[in-house]
């Protein structure tokens, strides 16, 4: 087991140092200069400010000092919003995106496995049939046009005409306050996830259902609700935990869209817009934060994995 | 009694001829797929809309006779089979029927360009990394991990600000990245099939290792390499669309369905058709690829088979 942390741990830090390269090779790739701006500016005030920011200094010694500065927190400053600190930007945006993300996770996740369950057990029935086909769709379609319909449809027509009845809104199309503004974006967020779950859930359900300590189960006489959810569920739900650092990873990306769509004052909407702007030094602070975040995540759920699978054979003790 | 030979009778030929008939022939592995793949109705129904939207993405631009980027400003904002526009007109006049099989077709090559250098960077790269095992796999695997663990979309969104925007880039930062689940899926395949007496035997023979990679294993992988391929495109049609939506895809004249879709999104609520019309072509296309993915992974996968 430790062995096993101990790699897993090494593979993450690698894997943030390639990140880390990666974000300040593409700064330094970059067309144009970033002193260039309206105004020309004289070749003295030139050197000060290359000096000012390092730039001046030869490209391994700028790339270790970077490192340091990522490392200790120090991303840089917005170069859109000037003065402002790109650490502090995510520190005021992420929380939102976090609310979201949470809740599309436990939204897929219950739903999903549920779906998976219940398509599972009614094998090659209509209900499976169904589940099957609203997966597919649920893969089949691009969040940001799902978003956009069920705004209209939801926020705008229905939204409208509970207005015209009772007098009241029944979902708002934007912002991020009170619960009802947060019930379609998370669906939204999450309906690919949960198509992506339900799929993996039902396959692995099946799995084990012809399993022989099913029949005993069965045999002895356990009520059926008894027998999924203490006996199948338990075996049957490794994959799903599996994909959930990439899941996780598919959820911050989703969020670019839908706190676009919905205008969530999330890390997703800033990033958007920062690419839209071309604010690289926020393009690489929140590509490295997401990527870290995402590393993060794969390493717990690898944790959570071990612990949760007895069966698990740790890739670490022989291979 | 004396034997006489009336009372023997023949059974032979006759009913020998019918038992060899009663034994079926034997087919190729290749027969046998196509047999059964006729049988599963949702996968023949997938390949034969994907048949439609490919000719229809080389044909239908060129029907109207209209360029995606001519402009009829005494009728823009059409309506869906106003004035002989098919699918209506966008807000400069454009005809939304070339446009959107344009789009189909840009999406679509753009997603089988990626997916193909994809599959053959992952496929040699696993090829490799699972015929030759031991310390080799371990580091190449473990690279793999790595570009697994940062989210390719990151990585691409990174690449297209780096590079400019454009269809050839679309295509290059999305198999720079989408080639790892093809390594990975490969190398296990080769791993498996690499003791197989096969292979020994080629290698008695004194076949080279990349003989025996590219001409003995990675035929024999073709049936994951093909499921796995029909399932990695509606990812990269998706990517596509996801990053001319947020504007460093497809770049104007040339349009895509993403770029087509969130042109729509800008304009849904005033002329609904035209996000709807790209949005269910967009569907349609990752639903199809979707589907005829699992049909085939039915069809291919042996342990399936009953």
């Amino acid at each position: 087991m430790k062995k096993y942390l101990a790699k897993r741990l090494l593979l993450s830090f690698l894997t943030l140092w390639v990140l880390i390269t990666i974000t300040f090779f593409m700064m330094h790739l970059l067309p144009g200069d970033p002193f260039i701006g309206e105004k020309p500016i004289s070749d003295v005030a030139k050197e000060a400010l290359y000096a000012k920011y390092g730039l001046d200094q030869p490209l391994p010694v700028q790339y270790i000092r970077y490192i340091g500065n990522v490392l200790q927190g120090d991303l840089g400053e917005s170069m859109v919003y000037k003065g402002k600190a790109v650490t502090s930007m995510i520190a005021q945006a992420f929380p939102f995106s976090l609310d979201l993300g949470i809740r599309a996770l436990v939204f897929a996740l219950t739903g999903g496995v549920f779906l998976g369950i219940v398509a599972a057990l009614n094998n090659g029935k209509k209900l499976d049939t169904t589940v099957m086909i609203l997966a597919a769709l649920g893969i089949s379609v691009p969040s940001f046009i799902l978003g956009a319909v069920l705004q209209y449809l939801l926020g705008i027509c229905l939204s409208g005409w509970t207005q015209g009845m009772w007098g009241f809104r029944m979902f708002p199309i934007s912002g991020w306050n009170t619960e009802m503004d947060k019930i379609i974006p998370s669906f939204v967020l999450g309906f690919g996830t949960l198509a992506t779950i339900s799929r993996l859930t039902r396959t692995s359900f099946l799995d084990v259902i012809g399993l022989d300590y099913v029949k005993t189960a069965k045999a002895k006489g356990l009520p059926k609700r008894k027998i999924v959810v203490r006996h199948m569920l338990r075996n049957a739900i490794s994959p799903v935990l599996t994909i959930l650092g990439p899941l996780t990873a598919a959820l911050l990306t989703g969020a670019f869209v839908v706190e676009n769509i919905f205008n969530i004052p999330g890390l997703g909407k800033f990033f958007v817009s920062s690419i839209q702007s071309n604010d690289y030094m926020m393009i690489a602070g929140t590509t490295l934060f997401y990527g870290t975040f995402i590393v993060l995540a794969n390493f717990l759920v690898d944790i959570l994995y071990v612990v949760v699978d007895p069966n698990v054979k740790l890739a670490g003790g022989k291979e | 009694m004396e034997e006489t030979k009336e009372l023997f009778e023949i059974v032979g030929p006759e009913d020998a001829a019918d038992i060899n008939s009663n034994q079926s022939e034997s087919i190729t592995f290749l027969q046998d797929v196509v047999r059964r793949f006729k049988k599963n109705k949702a996968g023949v129904v997938c390949l034969i809309i994907l048949g439609l939207l490919i000719v229809g993405s080389i044909v239908c631009p060129y029907i109207t006779g209209r360029n995606i980027s001519d402009q009829d400003l005494a009728n823009t904002n059409l309506g869906m089979f106003q004035n002989g526009y098919i699918f209506g007109t966008d807000n400069l006049g454009r005809d939304m029927f070339s446009r959107v099989w344009y789009g189909t077709r840009i999406s679509l090559t753009i997603a089988l360009a990626a997916v193909l250098i994809g599959l053959c960077i992952g496929a040699v790269y696993g090829g490799i990394s699972g015929y030759f095992g031991g310390k080799v796999d371990s580091i190449m695997m473990r690279i793999v991990d790595i570009i697994i663990a940062i989210p390719y979309l990151l990585v691409v969104i990174l690449l297209m600000i780096i590079l400019r925007p454009g269809v050839g880039t679309l295509i290059l930062a999305y198999a720079a990245v989408g080639w790892t689940e093809m390594a990975r899926l490969v190398r296990g395949e080769i791993m498996k099939l690499k003791e197989s007496e096969y292979v020994l035997a080629s290698r008695v023979l004194g076949a080279s290792p990349w003989h025996i990679i590219f001409y003995s294993l990675l035929p024999n992988t073709l049936s994951v390499i093909i499921v796995e391929l029909t399932l990695t495109i509606p990812s990269a049609i998706f990517t596509e669309s996801f990053l001319s939506y947020i504007g460093i895809g497809v770049q104007i004249p040339l349009a895509s369905l993403g770029t087509l879709a969130s042109e729509g999104i800008a304009s849904f609520q005033m002329y609904p058709h035209r996000l709807i019309i790209p949005a269910a072509f967009l569907c349609i296309t990752m639903l199809t690829f979707n589907l005829l993915g699992d049909a085939l992974r039915d069809v291919l996968d042996p342990k399936l088979r009953k």
